[in-house]
């Protein structure tokens, strides 16, 4: 039998759970097992499955063992990798921003919007700047949705309005203003050289210009937008993957109601 | 041919006359018309090259010109041959001279005898015909030499780093893996710009700029690594958007293989204007025709927007119209990479059955086409693992019913552009699933009755009910009542519409003659 089918070495680790020392779970608590995989700029060989070892070392892991290696052209070797992490994170005391509302149903949110404000509000949404994908906007908004989840073109109590991919900044804000918006949706899906960071920094100073920035809800989401970063750059929300328009709408209604309550 | 899926070949020949018929409709339309990116093909193709001063392309300035003196319908060759005559010089002196504003064209324009015009401009249209014949004899060449597996798809990779030099490091590494085709994308908004870009580029936003240097440049490349593997490597690119017979005349120049040439998708997904696309597609047509250039068609993205099980009519109905424009056009079947893909909600019961159906089906609708098949994106979730077993289950359907092209789908979708060693996977993924089910396609048949044989009708039988309607509709209303993708685009609307121009009494392209239909 060959080597590493089974483990054969002492599990002499504590194997309780503490959630002040949080590490990777393989098949036994605290035993630290990561797979990794990636590619060195060198020649395949017994060199460069050493150089991969020492590396995986440096990043903090004991027992390194490389499983699989294979030329992919000559000078670039990649590698399919085991360890034990040694690192650990104390899981109690973390904090993470979330966007702060309840999340509904489709109904339940056309309801809170009947009752709460008494007419649809208006979304406008885009992809915008250079971005040619709407993948993302269209999965909040087409009426179809994505993965079961119904977009808010399907929501009675909104008014939406998909402007589809390359809508630059400014057309976007005139679009919103002549159709008298209550949130922008901003989509973003190319994130190469953090162009998405550039496009939505510069939708907020648009805004601020304009002195349009407290008249309306903004909410981005793309796969590399999180609420955190999304707060950092000025937006009252952000929605990144595995999210869909049940958390945008129910957001969007919420913070609404919030600023303008009902007298 | 036998159907495996008990097609009925009538119905069939119903959907092609539909289509065929709604095609003549646009084509009555495209041959009154011209573009500017049709003048600056002409440009292109009588030897015109290089940017002014400020980085404009000068056959941007030749055509600009004749539209703002308001001639841009009597087309740029009737003036430039004027001019050749009038000045004794060549076309790109007359050209350098019209950017430096030191000549007006459309005053000197006194001979309108084009039996004088032909004589005097000839000898430089058959030299560019002549660059591109031996281009196309070069590629047969070298496929005879080297030979190549027909009975599987071509793999089709794509590169993205935004810098040309690096997107040969990648090309490079992925032939040796095992590609046919490496596609260079575009930067992002490329298809939006009514110029092409001039040079090699090392900076670009999710993709390369297309231009005849980076064209070049990754030909070389490819030429190199293809003499090293012995196998011919093709190289695709994107002629659509605001420049499409451009960036058809300069493949040809450069020797691309294959072309992302749709004649609807820049109308929907770009926003650009159905006049000015539906003109710049014929041309581009015969030029990739002659080229011997396989074009793609993106029926595709209808399903990244629609849901694939039920828009699938809306694809094949597409596919119908794309081919009988192309007819139009000159462009054998052979060089038809009519477009579709695998895109269902891999959640769904039965759906690889259906995909397998919808295949199949396009296979035998256009049995000689060389079809592009699309790896599934829309459900690929960030989970690799699933993701590659979903590329594997698209890649059985590829080796099964014989596609043209298999564009192969990387585990990273929707996570970042491919690694090198994201391509590795996929393509060993695709080689083993191609060899190790090679013959499946001749040894099982499908049930009568069944769930495949009656997705395969179903589907036929809704696309000939769309065909119908827009028949009596006509493409253009048909298009602005977003009967593809769910998208609507007004006649008049997008972008580029002032780039089109009614023929005048003077204009002449004699390069479609020469090139239409022809090798």
């Amino acid at each position: 039998m060959s080597e590493g089918l089974y483990s054969m070495e002492a599990k002499n680790f504590d194997k309780t759970l503490d959630l002040k020392k949080v590490k990777p779970y393989g098949d036994t608590m605290n035993d630290g097992k990561v797979q990794l995989s990636f590619t060195l700029p060198v020649p395949a060989g017994a060199e460069a499955v050493e150089a991969a070892k020492q590396l995986i070392k440096k990043m903090g892991f004991e027992n390194p063992l490389v499983v699989f290696s294979q030329e992919l052209t000559p000078g670039f070797t990649f590698f399919n990798c085991y360890g034990n992490l040694t690192y650990t994170v104390n899981y109690s005391d973390i904090n993470v921003p979330k966007v702060d509302s309840k999340v509904m149903s489709m109904d339940d949110t056309d309801t809170y919007i009947q009752e709460n404000v008494g007419r649809p509000l208006v979304v406008v949404g885009a992809s915008t700047g250079t971005d040619a994908h709407t993948v993302g906007i269209d999965a909040i908004m087409n009426m179809k949705g994505y993965a079961g989840h119904y977009g808010l073109e399907r929501y009675k109590m909104f008014e939406a309005h998909n402007l589809g991919s390359q809508v630059p900044n400014e057309e976007f804000l005139a679009r919103a203003i002549e159709m008298h918006a209550d949130a922008l949706l901003v989509s973003q899906t190319v994130t190469q050289k953090d162009v998405h960071i550039k496009n939505l920094t510069n939708l907020i100073e648009l805004m601020e210009a304009e002195g349009l920035r407290d008249k309306m809800i903004v909410v981005c989401g793309g796969p590399r937008v999180s609420h955190e970063l999304a707060k950092e750059l000025g937006y009252d929300a952000g929605f990144g993957m595995n999210t869909y328009a049940d958390d945008v709408g129910s957001y969007v209604a919420e913070e609404y109601v919030k600023r303008h309550p009902k007298k | 041919m036998q159907s495996k899926l008990g097609l009925d070949f009538n119905k069939v020949a119903r959907a092609k006359g539909l289509a065929k018929d709604i095609a003549t409709d646009v084509q009555s339309f495209v041959e009154h018309y011209t573009t500017v990116a049709t003048e600056r093909t002409i440009c292109r193709a009588l030897g015109i090259d290089g940017v002014d001063e400020n980085m404009v392309p000068i056959p941007n300035r030749v055509v600009d010109e004749l539209k703002d003196k308001g001639v841009l319908g009597q087309g740029a060759l009737f003036y430039i041959a004027n001019a050749m005559i009038s000045t004794g010089l060549q076309p790109q002196q007359i050209a350098e001279k019209i950017a430096k504003g030191t000549l007006d064209i459309t005053k000197e324009a006194k001979v309108t005898d084009w039996n004088v015009l032909m004589k005097t401009i000839q000898p430089v249209i058959d030299e560019t015909i002549k660059k591109i014949r031996d281009r196309r004899l070069r590629r047969e060449e070298y496929i005879k030499e080297y030979g190549e597996d027909t009975n599987r798809p071509y793999i089709y990779i794509i590169v993205a780093t935004g810098n040309i030099y690096e997107d040969c490091i990648q090309a490079q590494a992925g032939a040796r893996q095992g590609a046919d085709v490496i596609a260079v994308i575009r930067t992002t908004g490329q298809s939006l710009l009514d110029y092409v870009p001039y040079g090699a580029t090392t900076e670009g936003f999710g993709g390369t700029f297309a231009t005849q240097e980076n064209f070049r440049i990754m030909r070389k490349a490819l030429d190199e690594v293809g003499e090293e593997l012995h196998h011919y490597v093709r190289l695709c690119n994107y002629c659509s958007g605001l420049c499409m017979p451009e960036i058809a005349i300069m493949g040809a120049l450069e020797g691309l293989d294959v072309m992302l040439n749709d004649a609807l998708y820049g109308i929907l997904f770009r926003d650009i204007n159905m006049q000015r696309t539906l003109v710049d597609q014929y041309f581009s047509r015969i030029i990739n025709g002659f080229a011997g250039v396989i074009i793609n068609t993106g029926e595709d993205n209808y399903l990244t927007t629609a849901d694939a099980v039920e828009a699938a009519h809306t694809v094949l109905a597409s596919d119908l119209i794309n081919e009988q424009l192309a007819l139009f056009s000159g462009l054998p079947e052979k060089q038809m990479g009519l477009g579709h893909a695998f895109e269902m909600d891999p959640m769904l019961k039965n759906g690889f059955l259906l995909e397998l159906a919808q295949a199949q089906m396009t296979r035998e609708i256009f049995p000689d086409a060389t079809l592009k098949y699309m790896p599934p994106t829309k459900f690929m979730t960030g989970n690799i693992f699933r993701g590659h077993i979903q590329d594997a289950l698209f890649n059985v359907v590829g080796i099964w019913t014989h596609q043209g092209i298999q564009l192969l789908g990387m585990p990273t979708e929707a996570i970042h552009t491919p690694f090198m060693s994201d391509r590795f996977l996929s393509i060993e993924n695709a080689r083993y699933i191609f060899n190790n089910m090679h013959d499946i396609g001749e040894e099982v048949e499908f049930k009568q009755d069944g769930i495949i044989r009656n997705r395969a009708k179903e589907v036929l039988d809704k696309a000939i009910a769309l065909l119908s309607q827009m028949k009596e509709k006509g493409l253009f209303n048909s298009l602005e009542e977003g009967i593809f993708a769910d998208v609507k685009r007004p006649k008049n609307g997008g972008k580029g519409l002032a780039g089109v121009a009614e023929k005048g009494a003077h204009y002449r392209n004699p390069f479609i003659d020469l090139m239409k239909g022809r090798k």
